[in-house]
């Protein structure tokens, strides 16, 4: 090997040890933002635990809002989730994610019967509200938008995958543990509103 | 004329030095403590044996009482002890909270060894009225740095975890002797409700 090309060998060797400032605040698994975004909703709890209380709700009120909140959902994400990138800043507390919690899990622990319009409209207020969020996040954040389709594609399979295992469900005790799982979700957001409210002492 | 025959490092070797003292801060930060925070929370409701009595003696209490209060208790209690909790991350006073915990005890204890069977408004409100006081005292321990949703997630799942406990247990009330043990052990938790109890007022 001749002396030019060991020298650009060890340049670049050199440039590779060179670090780069990374702002990294959201997960990433290095291949790249469509598996960021995936990876994010099942890492994120703020995110996961609200859309499993939408799935189950969902499938508590059977199948047809299920399917309908299994569109919607994600449709609203994605909307929300331009639009918080566009503004590039989220505007609202991360507190107001508790208000997820506490709605979805709520009416998921009382079972209470809404018709499809009404799961509808939780579906679309939880996508624009988390969407938003999460684009925002993403905007701050310097990285590229398609993470939203990766949050997207994964709160359709989440929500596909449970509400229609709670509308399979037959035996009179499976759909009290799915109102126990609601329960359990709408206390983590009372906690979670108490955190976000809580005054350093 | 000499040549100066002292060894010179490499080019190479001096450009790399002076790029990794031009390292600039990385702005990084790592999400450290997320399952801290979560083991925390898990942990903590099992390190004390106050609450572990307590939670337990709801769950055998619901398995003696059967439906509706069996699958009403478990619904009904994480929300009234995260609502404890709440109240405790609002700074709200609530005297006399570890009195509180070990007369539950002394109180769970005794309805599940007198097999106490109340209205089911009553049995919902006591177990409420004493799910606060454990909200309160332990749904706000969070250690310094750690995540404060992962601590309650974990909090809420060991909680609900040793309730579904106690109601597993409580199957044995099928069986006669099953009937007699969950008794004795309603009395033993009683027992030790007073011994906490003493040590809450001493």
């Amino acid at each position: 090997m001749t002396r030019r090309p060991l020298s650009l060998l060890g340049a670049v060797a050199a440039l590779t040890l060179l670090p780069t400032p990374a702002h990294a605040h959201l997960v990433t698994t290095g291949l790249g933002p469509l598996y960021d975004g995936i990876s994010h909703l099942f890492l994120s709890f703020e995110d996961l635990l609200p859309v499993l209380a939408l799935a189950l709700l969902a499938g508590l009120n059977g199948p047809k809002a299920g399917r309908l909140a299994l569109f919607i959902a994600p449709a609203a994400w994605l909307l929300g989730g331009l639009a918080g990138f566009a503004s590039g800043s989220p505007l609202l507390p991360g507190t107001v994610t508790a208000a997820s919690f506490l709605v979805l899990g709520g009416l998921t622990a009382a079972d209470w019967r809404l018709p499809s319009s009404g799961v509808s409209a939780l579906a679309a207020a939880l996508g624009l509200l988390h969407g938003w969020l999460n684009g925002a996040s993403i905007a701050e954040a310097g990285r590229e938008a398609l993470g939203l389709v990766g949050i997207v594609g994964a709160a359709f399979v989440l929500v596909a995958l449970l509400a229609a295992f709670v509308v399979w469900l037959r035996p009179p005790w499976t759909r009290i543990a799915v109102r126990v799982a609601g329960s359990w979700i709408a206390a983590i957001g009372l906690l979670l509103l108490g955190w976000g409210l809580r005054t350093p002492p | 004329m000499t040549r100066d025959r002292t060894p010179r490092p490499p080019a190479e070797a001096v450009l790399a030095l002076l790029l990794l003292l031009a390292a600039v801060p990385v702005s990084a930060h790592q999400q450290t403590g997320q399952a801290a925070g979560f083991l925390t929370g898990l942990k903590h409701p099992v390190s004390g044996l106050d609450h572990v009595l307590a939670m337990i003696s709801v769950g055998l209490w619901g398995a003696q009482l059967g439906a509706p209060a069996l699958w009403l208790l478990p619904v009904v209690f994480p929300m009234v002890m995260a609502f404890g909790g709440f109240l405790g991350l609002l700074g709200v006073p609530l005297p006399g909270t570890e009195i509180g915990i070990a007369i539950s005890a002394i109180l769970l204890g005794l309805v599940v060894a007198f097999e106490a069977r109340p209205p089911l408004w009553v049995a919902a409100a006591l177990v409420g009225f004493f799910g606060v006081f454990h909200g309160y005292a332990h749904g706000t321990e969070l250690p310094a740095g750690e995540n404060a949703l992962l601590y309650s997630v974990g909090f809420v799942i060991a909680t609900g975890c040793l309730h579904l406990t106690g109601i597993a247990i409580g199957l044995i009330h099928r069986w006669p002797v099953g009937r007699i043990a969950l008794r004795t052990a309603g009395a033993v938790v009683a027992l030790a409700g007073v011994s906490f109890l003493w040590g809450a007022v001493s």
